[in-house]
């Protein structure tokens, strides 16, 4: 099983995110179980989704602690949610990050840093960064298809043409945007 | 077809299939996504019902008890607060012998307010006459609900059945759910066809004064009913199998209970957390199994009690407390047994929404270990405990 | 009993509840009587007939002899008199 951790502000997509990464693993045929830190959000305030995934039917109802890929939305929050804290050795951490982000992770884990802000402002022209981390977070774990991605948003965003267009271009750009 | 969905949604998809006439709900957290998306499916036309909007939960209850007193199938959700407010309406529709089905998206009950998960809200009810059952996941509620009007609308039961959720972790949480054809559901649901019913045409006086000569034998009319569903239940279940193939209503599920030395007692969607534990625990050699109790009423003692009399020690994790007592799953399995019987510890946990983790389950097998334990409540803070108000 | 309590219309025509009728009855003098009706709508069995003047009577199978027959009356035209047995 592989547990995934989402930081953002309310807002910004958390939830979204682990629904389509979720949906995403479930064409793959996989188990996953995608849910919210639960709460009231007011937007803003630092909030997780989180994600379990397995061959097996997901059974462990808990929140998840100790993670073996985050996804940081808000690259702010790195340090006042102490986000690398709770990741495995061995872990991938995908962070959006701006120009004056500094990132001290942990030596044991890999570190995919991307400005997904910036390409999701060139793409959607709005701030949603999440959609980009999507495809990141494909390219950097191997553990989803870009395609199952892309069919994931296409569901999604179903009813509205013009974001689909644009929230799929982002997911690809961010694919793309990791090399290593 | 497999779709990935919330709870909520996976609901309200079972409820669409079941084609009730009449539903009314009052919005609560965390049952919201439950009607809004029935909504939904009454305004784009998928479901041809009445939703009927009201002030209260007070008054959605009252509208459905008399959409099913006119012999209309119907449907509401509530939670916590909001059953509380139904309760006075409640107890009527059981004694009124009106098969409806509710979802409770379990959450705590104030004071203080907290909109996360525990099971006090239905365990508050349990004496109110209702068949009540708790889902473990999203494909499970989704089965109980066609399962839940084909044991209520039995014309030898005729009693509104109860199906519990977790607040969040099922409503909000998002898990692959087969969602089985409509023609399927007619197969196994019929259309609501009730032996007695208001109808102009054939007039009927319900809501009767029950004076002392009478009201004795509704109740035990009442009791024995609920008595005799024991051999409904699993016909239903094997029924629902042979249908959809997948398992159906059972009153318990063992996990790894035949060579346990002790067994872990539960309900709801913690189940899937101590299966893993179980798992974890037995790699480390130790004997021990889960008993998920599904139906919650009627209680059932025999099934119970057959599975577990040899048990060493018996482990009752509850999310939910009669307070100045102990749990009240605690009580109600300990009046099975007579010496010599297993060793028994009763725990709360997960109250208002306190995470369930290994190592709360961990705590609970140290505790045990140590002395027999009525009432231990697991993850205390004692920190917050010191002063006499906590500012 | 296995269902709710319920019941058939037309359940309260079976209970004569002229038998719970003691000491006194009302005699509907039909002299002064203006047909106000109110003798009967004040009838909680809704036992007492007439259309117009000097025309009104009750149902003896089912008069309770509860007398508001009579209090209601503005001529006083309904007499409560002792039971004749």
């Amino acid at each position: 099983m592989k547990e995934v951790k989402i930081f953002a502000r309310a807002g910004q997509g958390a939830i979204t995110t682990a629904a389509i990464l979720g949906e995403a693993l479930f064409y793959q045929g996989l188990y996953a179980y995608a849910f919210p830190h639960f709460g009231a959000a007011r937007m803003g305030a630092p909030m997780n989704a989180f994600l379990r995934f397995d061959t097996q039917p997901v059974r462990n109802r808990s929140q998840i602690y100790n993670s073996d890929y985050i996804i940081v939305i808000e690259p702010t929050l790195v340090i006042t949610q102490n986000c690398f804290s709770g990741l495995k050795k061995g872990g991938i951490a995908i962070v959006a990050k701006r120009e004056n982000t500094v990132l001290d992770s942990p030596k044991d884990v890999k570190l995919v840093a991307l400005y997904a802000e910036k390409i999701a402002m060139e793409v959607i022209g709005r701030p949603f960064s999440n959609t980009v981390l999507l495809g990141a977070f494909a390219k950097a774990t191997g553990e989803v298809e870009l395609e199952n991605i892309l069919k994931a948003v296409e569901k999604r965003f179903l009813g509205k043409p013009e974001v689909l267009k644009k929230s799929l271009e982002a997911v690809k750009r961010g694919y793309q945007a990791v090399t290593e | 077809m497999r779709k990935f969905l919330e709870g909520s949604h996976a609901v309200a998809e079972a409820v669409k299939r079941c084609k009730p006439g009449v539903i009314s709900a009052y919005p609560i957290t965390p049952q919201t996504h439950i009607v809004e998306r029935i909504a939904n499916f009454v305004a784009n036309g998928e479901l041809n019902a009445q939703f009927i909007n009201v002030e209260s939960e007070h008054s959605a209850a009252s509208v459905v008890l008399g959409a099913e007193a006119c012999g209309v199938r119907a449907f509401t959700a509530t939670s916590s607060q909001g059953l509380i407010l139904m309760s006075e309406v409640l107890f009527n529709i059981a004694g009124l012998r009106l098969p409806l089905v509710l979802v409770c998206a379990n959450r705590a009950l104030s004071a203080p307010i907290n909109i996360w998960n525990d099971h006090q809200d239905a365990v508050a009810l349990r004496d109110s006459g209702w068949i009540m059952v708790f889902a473990e996941n999203n494909q499970e509620v989704h089965d109980l609900i066609y399962q839940a009007y084909k044991v209520g609308e039995n014309p030898k039961v005729m009693l509104p059945v109860m199906v519990n959720m977790d607040g969040y972790i099922l409503t909000h949480g998002m898990e692959p759910v087969d969602i089985p054809d409509q023609a399927l559901v007619d197969k196994f649901l019929p259309p609501y066809n009730p032996p007695y019913k208001l109808d102009v045409d054939n007039p009927l006086s319900l809501g009767l004064l029950g004076d002392p000569t009478v009201y004795l034998e509704t109740r035990y009319a009442l009791q024995k009913t609920l008595e005799e569903i024991k051999d409904l239940i699993p016909k239903v279940g094997e029924e629902f199998k042979q249908l959809f193939g997948r398992k159906g209503l059972e009153f318990v599920e063992g996990y790894k209970i035949e060579d346990a030395d002790s067994v872990i007692l539960a309900m709801g969607s913690v189940c899937g957390t101590v299966k893993d534990f179980v798992d974890k625990k037995r790699e480390e050699g130790e004997k021990i199994g889960l008993l998920r109790i599904i139906v919650y009423r009627p209680f059932p003692k025999k099934i119970i009690y057959e599975l577990l009399k040899e048990k060493e020690r018996l482990f009752i994790l509850e999310k939910a407390i009669s307070l100045g007592m102990e749990g009240p799953l605690y009580t109600e399995v300990k009046s099975l047994f007579n010496k010599p019987s297993p060793k028994m510890y009763g725990f709360i946990a997960g109250l208002g929404g306190r995470d369930i983790t290994f190592n709360t389950l961990e705590e609970m097998l140290k505790v045990g270990k140590d002395k027999e334990v009525s009432c231990y409540f697991l993850d205390v803070d004692h920190s917050l405990l010191k002063d006499e108000f906590y500012v | 009993m296995f269902g709710p309590l319920a019941a058939k219309p037309g359940s309260s025509k079976e209970n004569k509840t002229g038998s719970w009728r003691t000491l006194r009855k009302p005699k509907f003098l039909q002299k002064n009587c203006i047909g106000c009706g109110l003798c009967k709508l004040i009838c909680p069995e809704g036992c007492i007939i007439g259309e117009g003047k000097n025309t009104y009577i009750n149902d003896e199978l089912y008069c309770k002899g509860c007398g508001l027959c009579s209090y209601i009356c503005p001529k006083k035209d309904i007499e409560m008199v002792p039971e004749r047995k």
